[in-house]
Order: structure tokens, then sequence, then C-alpha cells
């Protein structure tokens, strides 16, 4: 009953979206207001529609209604609650219903927070956001519809993957959604001043907010994501290069580029077109990544049922959105042309160097993930993993770090290189200073962590300067971007010291014996057998020491979930400041109670998720930016100068 | 020509010249760090790069299984149904290896016979059959007459 009626109002939803999709643009074609102002009624209900059906899935998997193929495949009697209400969005149908919501929040919220822009252009943004729509609807519908009947109805579902039987899945997914599908706002800004041919300043500024919020959603979807790899797959690595995690970092790496270019085009009549082209860029990202997790020709570690209908169907999708998008952009780039002229020595200039290294990086590690499938197709299998990646985006962000600090140092409009120069040489001493102690305090560092923590310490030391000497009252923007940039120092310290400074040491261990790792000691105490919720596990006791005084009892558990027969691996941590202590099980090696136990050191990993936390935190406090008049006045006085050739 | 020009002029040679590192350095990173796929077969014919790292992959022969004692050292077979593979691997086994089922390994031949793995893959899902597996054992069923359907 409740499956009839959510594939119903599905249905529902794709007549709305198709509505929307059709009629204010229309409206605006034909310049009438009447259907122009369809669209942000259209987008209200659309998102009710939605919200609705992903509601009706949820209930279906909370009343357990096994008749539902979705619903028995992903839970269980014995699942608990908490997770049979995540299982609705813990498999491919369900996840594109939540991608939609999403999506149709996203237009809801457009639609509402759209006041300032004439009738003509909100008609047009709701109205491609409402193309976007219609094809995510129609791929739930006819390629992963959640709401099909098995009849009979088995009595007891498959269960849910255990993995997926964790916190994390609660909150990464939503969050990465969030971003992923936030970027389609963007996209839908960019498409809807393509079709009215012009951009103006007002228009990026309110572009600019939408495309920072996404990419603040994206960040700290991807943070989550790796921090959960961390802690739930049992082998403590937090980033893998798998094709599935570049599909969310590729759009990220581009929207990164395209916020950074909007701040010039925001306040010029420049870069504009390259702005559009950009948002153009990390949506088609998004949806390729869709299609390069779903349709399952790639190997990865995340393993959605693979279903070349599916990838055909995605496929077609980024063919019409893009291609379309990408075409509307040849006819339009004359209009687009920049009038203000930039200077080589300002801080626009710098920008524009950020997005090229930015897209360049974007690029290198689009052909590293496609290449294994272009290689495919001419008979030979290949893979690319992580010396590839590593090494070119260790080569890649070394100009960002370089330029960073410059970037933020120069003025707007124009300034002199020298005396930025000389006003960051001071910070290039602090840093090679701070770095050296590093060295020694820290036993010697490698090449990469070397220049990793030099990097850290060149960004802190000189935004922290910045901070300080910023004249007058800071504005939002500024924070934002001093917070963000002081993240990518954090971020770049933890990674170059949990990637280099580690200790990972497989040992087998006899019930009672202690071994030491990196200063500290280790005595297994056996394994117990215990029976929790809907598993049973054998639980390891490891008292970890250091000099006699005991730190922490360390409790990984071996699990087996009888419904899915599936053993998992869950690791026991103790978090620091400065290092974790990450202990988890192997197996049993033989029936003297021996077992092979992991014991891992990773110095500063929580610092790599902090720092990514600030970048996030930084677009936030962008948002609130509301740039006063006197400035603003200040900027035309300057533009009017630079174009009557005055100086 | 004008200094505007001339800093313009810079300012594409600059980018030019950017494009071009990041060309070569690419190439040279990506020549070095692609690693191929072979199948049992392919090893058996001699076909692997000669002290590189490779993948190597298909399923674990039924009771090929043995470990080293007071080590956490293992010893298994890779066979496509046509063609076995030794492999020995030092460490801590995934959750859903098991004989019978399909594996990746990474690591080099160290000699004529044996493989030595650095890492086993882990598949997150049990229902899981790494593509690259499955093609590599419909091409020894198609191709080899060596094949014995894996009845063993």
């Amino acid at each position: 009953m409740i499956a009839s009626i959510g594939q119903f109002l599905l249905i529902l939803s794709l007549v709305t979206a198709v509505v929307l999709m059709l009629v204010p643009m229309t409206g605006y074609f034909q310049n009438n207001e009447r259907m122009m102002r369809t669209a942000r009624p259209l987008s209200y209900l659309l998102f009710t529609l939605t919200l609705t059906t992903f509601l009706l899935l949820v209930s279906l998997f909370v009343l357990q209604d096994f008749s539902v193929t979705y619903v028995w495949q992903h839970s269980s009697l014995a699942l608990p609650l908490r997770y049979r209400i995540t299982a609705t969005w813990g498999a491919h149908e369900g996840s594109v219903l939540m991608w939609v919501t999403v999506q149709a929040l996203w237009i809801a919220a457009v639609a509402r927070y759209s006041r300032s822009l004439s009738l003509s252009q909100v008609s047009r943004v709701l109205s491609v956001l409402g193309v976007i729509a219609t094809g995510f609807l129609a791929f739930v519908l006819f390629a992963s519809n959640p709401f099909e009947i098995t009849n009979p109805a088995p009595l007891d579902g498959r269960d849910l993957n255990p993995l997926l039987q964790d916190f994390g899945m609660i909150i990464h997914p939503p969050m990465l959604y969030f971003g992923y599908v936030g970027l389609s706002v963007a996209f839908s800004l960019a498409v809807a001043a393509l079709i009215g041919g012009q951009i103006d300043e007002k228009w990026i500024r309110w572009s600019r907010r939408w495309t920072n919020l996404a990419w603040a959603f994206l960040t700290v979807g991807i943070i989550l994501g790796s921090w959960w790899a961390y802690y739930e797959l049992g082998w403590g690595g937090w980033w893998f290069w798998d094709p599935v995690e570049n599909a969310s970092f590729l759009p990220w790496l581009a929207a990164t580029a395209l916020i950074h270019v909007q701040a010039v085009s925001e306040r010029k009549n420049a870069f504009r077109g390259w702005t559009v082209l950009l948002a153009i860029i990390a949506f088609s990202l998004c949806v390729l990544g869709t299609f390069l997790v779903r349709s399952g020709s790639i190997t990865s570690v995340h393993s959605f049922a693979a279903d070349p209908f599916r990838g055909i169907f995605i496929l077609v999708l980024l063919a019409i959105y893009a291609g379309g998008a990408l075409t509307l952009y040849a006819l339009r780039v004359n209009q687009l042309r920049s009038r203000d002229n930039i200077n080589l020595e300002s801080r626009e200039t710098m920008l524009l160097a950020n997005s090229l290294i930015f897209i360049t990086s974007t690029f290198t590690i689009l052909l590293g993930t496609l290449f294994p499938m272009i290689f495919d197709a001419m008979g030979k299998k290949i893979s690319v993993g992580e010396p590839y990646f590593g090494l070119m985006f260790f080569l890649l962000m070394i100009p960002m770090a370089v330029l960073m600090p410059l970037g933020a140092q120069l003025k707007w409009h124009k300034d002199q290189m020298s005396t930025a120069i000389k006003a960051l040489t001071p910070h290039f001493f602090i840093a090679a200073a701070l770095t050296t102690a590093a060295y020694f305090f820290f036993d010697t560092l490698n090449l990469r962590a070397t220049a990793g923590v030099f990097g850290g310490f060149w960004i802190a030391s000189t935004s922290v300067a910045q901070i300080i000497k910023f004249p007058g009252k800071p504005n939002a923007g500024f924070v934002g971007m001093s917070v963000a940039h002081l993240g990518v120092a954090v971020f770049l310290f933890g990674m170059s010291m949990t990637e280099h400074k580690d200790i990972e040491k497989d040992i087998l261990m006899q019930p009672g014996q202690t071994s030491t790792v990196g200063g500290y000691d280790f005595t297994f105490n056996g394994v117990t057998q215990v029976s929790i919720e809907n598993y049973q596990a054998q639980q390891g006791s490891i008292q970890v020491s250091k000099n006699g005084h005991d730190i922490v009892e360390l409790n990984p558990q071996k699990r087996f979930y009888p419904k899915q027969q599936q053993p998992m691996t869950e690791a026991d941590i103790h978090p620091g400041l400065t290092k974790d202590i990450y202990v988890s099980l192997g197996e049993q090696i033989n029936q003297e109670g021996d077992w092979a136990v992991r014991i891992y050191l990773k110095p500063f990993i929580r610092w790599m998720w902090f720092g990514g936390l600030m970048m996030m935190a930084g677009a936030v406090i962008a948002l609130f930016n509301r740039r006063n008049k006197r400035q603003e006045r200040q900027q035309v006085d300057h533009v009017m100068k630079e174009r009557l050739g005055i100086s | 020509m004008t200094p505007t020009r001339r800093k313009r002029l810079l300012l594409i040679l600059m980018i030019a010249l950017g494009v071009a590192v990041a060309v070569a350095i690419f190439l040279t990173a990506f020549k070095e760090n692609i690693m191929f796929f072979k199948s049992p077969t392919e090893v058996a014919a001699k076909d692997y790069p000669i002290n590189r790292n490779f993948r190597l992959g298909g399923m674990v022969k039924e009771g090929s299984m043995q470990r080293i004692p007071n080590s956490l050292k293992v010893q298994f077979v890779i066979t496509d149904f046509a063609e076995d593979v030794k492999v020995e691997f030092e460490g801590i086994l995934p959750d859903l290896f098991r004989e019978g089922q399909g594996v990746v390994t990474i690591g080099k031949m160290t000699t004529q016979e044996l493989f030595t793995a650095e890492d086993v893959l882990a598949k997150h899902d049990e229902n899981y059959m790494p593509p690259e597996v499955n093609d590599a054992l419909k091409k020894a069923q198609n191709q080899s007459p060596n094949y014995n359907n894996g009845s063993n």
C-alpha cells in the first residue's frame, strides 16, 4: 500500500519536474509573466513530493515491509531501528532517491532565497534545475525504482551490509549528496545566465554564495568519508585513491577552482567565461562520478551492483547536461568576453593561477581514474594506484602552497610583486626554521614529509601575519579566507606526518605476550566471545602502556553477522591530539589462541580532518560577507579609472 | 612591444612552460606507476613484467592455503582453472579472503614459480567479483586446453 503510494508520488514528482522544466522557460521566451510565476510554486511542490516519497521509503524500512524488493534486499528482522532508517540510502536505489530529494531541497531553497533576482532570472534558473531533476527522477523511475514489489514477500530480509551498520552511514552520504547536488545550482545559474546572454556582478555574487555552500558540504562529506574509512574498514587508511573517492574529489577540485575565480568575476568584468565554464565542469564531473560509481565499469572497493543499463542512462544524462551546456557556452562565449584589464601583478592573476593549478589537478586525477577503462577497451588490463596519484598530487600542490600566501598578500587590482615578496620573505625563514626544528624533533622526515610540513608552516605563518596586519575591521570574506587557508596548513601538516611518520605493524601475538611498538607496550590478554545486538564478536583485550604506566585498554572486535554470513573487523582506536593508537584483530592463527594483530600508530591524523573542517568553516563564514557600499564605490572608481586610462 | 603586451606574452609563455612541464611529469609518472593485471595463464606463459609489481588475480584454489608456523606468512595458490600460480604473503589477510573465492593480489614474481604479494585486496561485499578476475576466468575457459571447469 505504502509502496504503491510511493510509486505514485514518484511519477507525480517526475511530472512536476517536467512541468518545471518546460513552463517557466517557455514563459521566459514568450515573455509571459504568468508562466514565469509558476516556477516558485512548482519548486515547492516538487520538494514536497520528493520528500514525502523519500519518507515513505524510510517508513517501509521501519515497518519491515519485505514485499518491497529493495527493503528485503537491504534489511532484516534483526536489524536495529537506527540502521533500518539508514539502510534507506544504503544501496543504489534508495541513494538515488535521496539524491533527487536533496536536489529538490536545493531547488526549493533557490526558489525561496532568490528575492533579489528578477523574475526572468529566477524562472530560468529554476527551469534549468528542473531539467536536472527530470533526468534523475526518470533515472529513479525507469532504472532504479526502490518501490518494486516482490511477490510473494520473503519472510525475512537479506540484511544490510555489516560495513554500513555504522554511525558514519548516518551522516556521510547525506552530507556528500548535499555538496554533490549543490553544485547543480552553480551549474544551473551558469546555464541560465548563458541562456539570458549576460552576467552581471550581482548575478555572480549571488551564485558565489550557493557555490560556497555546496563546496562546504562537499568538503565535510569527503572528510567524513575519509574518517569513516579509517575506523571502519579496519586497515587504518584514510584515502585510497579509489575511483569512488576520486568521484567525489574531482568535483571538489573543480569547485575549489570555481569559488576562487568567482572572487574575481564578482568584482570585475573579467574571467566571466572561465567562471561559467568551471561551473559546467564541476557539475559534469559530479554526473561523471555518478556514472563511474553506479555503472560498475571500474574496479572499486565500493561495489554498487553493476548494471550496464544504469551506466548508459547516466551517460546519456551526462551527454545532455554537459553537451547542452557546452554548446550553449560556445554560442555565447563572445558575449562573455572580459572588458576589464587584469594587471599581472595583482591578486586577480594569482587567483587565475590557482584555478589553473586546480583544474590541472582535476584532469590529472580524471585521467588516472579513466585510464583503466581506456586500456580495457584496447584489451589490456591495468590499474593506476596510489603511487601515480600520490606523486602527481604532491607535485601539483607545490605551486599551490607556494603561491597561496602570495595571492592573499597581493592587493586587488594592482600591486607590486616585489613589495609582496619582500613582505613574505621573513615567513619563508620562519617556516624553514620551524621545519628544521620539526625535522629533528620528529627524528628525521623524508622529502615529501619535509616539503609538506614546510608548506604547512609557510601558509600558517603568512596567514597569521596577514590577519594581524589587516587594516581596519576584518570582513567576513577575509576571515573566511584566512580560516580556510589556515585549514589547508593544518591539513598539510597532519597529512605529511600521518603519511610518512606512521608505524604499522602486523604481529603474531600469544595471550599474555607483550610487544613494543613505537615506544608503547601492547599486552595481548586474549580474546573472549561476546554477543551484541545482531552480531557475535570475538573481542580482544589489549592493554596499552608506556614506561609501566597504563594508558588504555583497547577492545578490537572480529564481528560475525550470522544473517549475511560475513565477518567484519572493528578496530579500536585511542584517539589523541598528536597520535592515534589503532588496534585491530586479524584472524586466529592456531588452536592455542594466537592471533594476528594489527598495531598502528598514526601521528597527527586528526589534524588532517580538523584542517578539512576549518576549510568548510571558512566557506561558511564567507557566506556572511556583506560588502559595504564604500568598498563597492571604491571598486567602481578603480574600474572606471582603468577604462578611461587614467592612472 | 608595449610593456603590457610584453607582460602578457611573458604570462602566456609561463603558462605554456607550466603545461609542458606538467605533461612531461604526467607521462613519466604514468609510465612508471601503472600496474598491469595478469591472470595465471599469462604468468605461466611468462607474460609478466619482471622486477616490477603487477596485479595477479584469480580464484584461491580449494585446499591450497597453508600457514607457516610461528609467523604471519601464508602460502596459497591462485588459479584460473587452467594454470596455477603459487603465492606467498606475509601479513593479515582481508576478512573476505577464502578458498574458492576471487582475489586480487599485488606483488611480483620473486622466482620463476613464486609470486610474493605485498597486498591482498579486500572487497566490501562478498557477492562482488572483481571484473578483471571474471574476465580472466572466462578467457581461460574459452581459450585454454588445460581448463578443468573448476571442479578440481
